[in-house]
């Protein structure tokens, strides 16, 4: 690979590095250690929906579903934890009751021909009901339980001082990361963005593949509801709304094409790592809140435009 | 039916008791719903005035539905009520129940949410500024006018956000030694709350209070100045029971919250003078509460 490549293949990379050059030479308070874990911590959230969503955008679907599913399961995850549920049976519970919020859209998705726009629409819109239901439009709070204490460290706590947020979000990248390149099943997701038809001729069972994308990214985002409900000690009926913008950004910010088929993981990551670094930046620099927007805005399109200019230049 | 009502009226004055006067005159209350306590405390405060005044209160639940507020709206129009009091559902799905009354020159007067058209003849709701002005005088006062000020706003736009931002800057600007570090909005959301103080708490090294609109974006920003272990005191605004609790357990300093009855009593009074031909103004506000420990 010659270097004008290596920088085609890594424009978002770029993009990260010139941000963070920029707001560090602006503000003395940007570059520190301690920011930087916040922004890592911050980060992990967005980023571990994102790595849902690039599975689901690699098969040409989208998921809109995910910040619905991720406030039901901190409501599930707060309310087991306030009844003193052992932590184990809270979290594989809430990450099953994900995964089966993402399955059943995966089957509509799959088996009834739905479009993932409308499937996922339609998820987000009745599990939003399903949460104010469970939650009687209240916030949850996770108790007084021992159980309570050692939840709370799954958002709060820190592992040899890097926050546990960020190791978890990093074990479910590698794992992410290897099933798509290392897998039978990574190909299939690729196969399937790429040209549906010809991998269903080529003997790839699509709905299957597409019902087992939809569940993962329904169990990360139940992953990601845990961890925020653990930052806040408690699990709010509106948490998540509008999460799935983000992720969607984070993924395209990355480099994936959203017609699927093409894209990397470590993209998705860098991706959701520019949302991060932007948010911080801009509240560490205090700009007032009706341009915070409009920044925000411009920065994607910058990054996109470039990202698509290098890529069309390179057919 | 008027006739009946007539000689109901008569037997009561003649039967006298404890109404004042002219007995009876009918109020109807439309609430935009009865399951949610703040409102149900607006309907006790307005029930306990109008005893007082000597009227009778009708008191229809839109349960947070507009087609059922106006559904209730056109019954109590049916039922010779002299001034309808209502709280929306929504500012401006109540344009076509206001209508309804005006039709039928029943006066209207609008409960904690204005609306956006029809004739009403006052409003009365919380005065958010004043709220926002209540927590700078708290600032000052504890710390002796010298005080570095984190302000966490709501929604950019909302007239919540506005009101209440623009009190507090008033109240702070107004003293030398108060200094706004940093203001930023989280969106009345308790998450966004803990993700922008913490920026926040990268950029700024000194920090002595955080005054958020609202009280979700303050329990948020109390967990991440938590777990920065710094020494920040916070003040939210409504009174939730959460932060309530929090006032109680000492992570929070105050709330400013809304008061629901005097909004139902206020609104009473509001109606009884327009009944007896006073002038009111457009605009009723309500003070606000400070609660702390």
């Amino acid at each position: 690979m010659n270097a004008k490549d290596f920088i085609r293949e890594n424009i978002p990379l770029f993009g990260l590095i010139l941000l963070m050059t920029a707001v560090s030479l602006y503000s003395p308070n940007f570059l520190t250690v301690d920011n930087l874990l916040n922004i890592l911590r911050q980060t992990s959230i967005n980023a571990i929906i994102a790595m849902g969503m690039t599975f689901v955008i690699l098969t040409a679907g989208i998921d809109l579903s995910v910040g619905s599913i991720l406030a039901f399961a901190g409501a599930v995850c707060a309310s087991m934890i306030a009844a003193d549920t052992p932590l184990i049976v809270a979290l594989l519970t809430t990450l099953v009751i994900g995964a089966a919020l993402g399955a059943a859209s995966g089957t509509i998705v799959a088996y009834f021909g739905v479009q993932a726009f409308i499937a996922t629409l339609v998820g987000m819109t009745m599990i939003r009901g399903l949460v104010l239901v469970y939650t009687d439009g209240r916030p949850i709070s996770t108790g007084d339980f021992d159980v309570a204490n050692s939840f709370y460290e799954i958002g709060g706590g820190y592992v040899a001082e890097i926050p546990i947020p960020v190791i978890i979000a990093a074990v479910a990248f590698l794992i992410c990361w290897y099933v798509l390149n290392h897998t039978q099943f990574g190909r299939y997701v690729y196969a399937i963005g790429g040209n549906e038809q010809v991998a269903r001729l080529a003997g790839v069972n699509v709905a299957r593949v597409k019902l087992i994308v939809y569940a993962t990214s329904g169990a990360l985002s139940a992953l990601a509801g845990i961890i925020l409900t653990a930052r806040l000690e408690s699990a709010q009926p509106t948490a998540g709304m509008a999460y799935e913008l983000d992720a969607i950004a984070a993924v395209v910010l990355g480099g994936t094409s959203l017609a699927g088929g093409r894209g990397r993981i470590t993209g998705t990551l860098i991706g959701a790592l520019i949302i991060g670094v932007l948010n911080n930046a801009l509240n560490i620099m205090d700009v007032s809140s009706y341009y915070q927007q409009i920044a925000k805005g411009a920065v994607i399109l910058l990054a996109v435009v470039a990202d698509g200019r290098s890529k069309a230049s390179s057919r | 039916m008027k006739k009946l009502l007539g000689l109901a009226t008569a037997t009561a004055m003649l039967l006298g008791t404890t109404a004042p006067s002219f007995a009876a005159d009918t109020l109807a209350l439309v609430v935009s719903t009865l399951n949610n306590p703040f409102f149900v405390t607006l309907k006790e405060g307005a029930e306990e005035k109008a005893g007082e005044l000597g009227y009778e209160l009708l008191v229809l639940d839109s349960q947070n539905d507009p087609a059922k507020e106006l559904a209730a709206v056109e019954d109590v129009l049916n039922k010779d009520v002299k001034l309808l009091m209502i709280n929306p559902t929504d500012s401006d799905a109540v344009r076509s129940a206001i209508r309804a009354a005006n039709r039928k020159d029943v006066p209207v007067v609008t409960l904690d949410r204005g609306a956006s058209g029809g004739d009403v003849v006052s409003h009365v709701a919380s005065d958010n500024i004043q709220g926002g002005e209540m927590a700078a005088e708290l600032v000052n006062a504890t710390f002796e006018g010298a005080a570095k000020v984190v302000e966490l706003q709501g929604v950019p736009g909302t007239s919540a956000a506005r009101d209440r931002g623009e009190g507090f800057n008033k109240g702070i600007d107004a003293v030398d030694g108060l200094m706004i570090v940093a203001s930023q909005a989280a969106d009345f959301d308790r998450t966004k709350g803990l993700n922008v103080m913490e920026n926040i708490l990268q950029a700024q090294p000194e920090v002595n209070v955080v005054f958020a609109h609202n009280d979700e974006m303050a329990l948020g920003a109390i967990k991440a100045i938590e777990a920065a272990k710094r020494d920040i005191l916070v003040i939210g605004f409504d009174g939730t029971d959460d932060a309530v609790a929090a006032v109680n357990d000492g992570s929070m300093l105050a709330t400013v919250a809304q008061q629901a009855a005097m909004i139902g009593s206020l609104g009473v009074e509001t109606a009884d003078k327009i009944l007896k031909g006073e002038d009111v103004a457009d605009y009723t506000p309500v003070p606000l509460q400070l609660i702390q420990k």
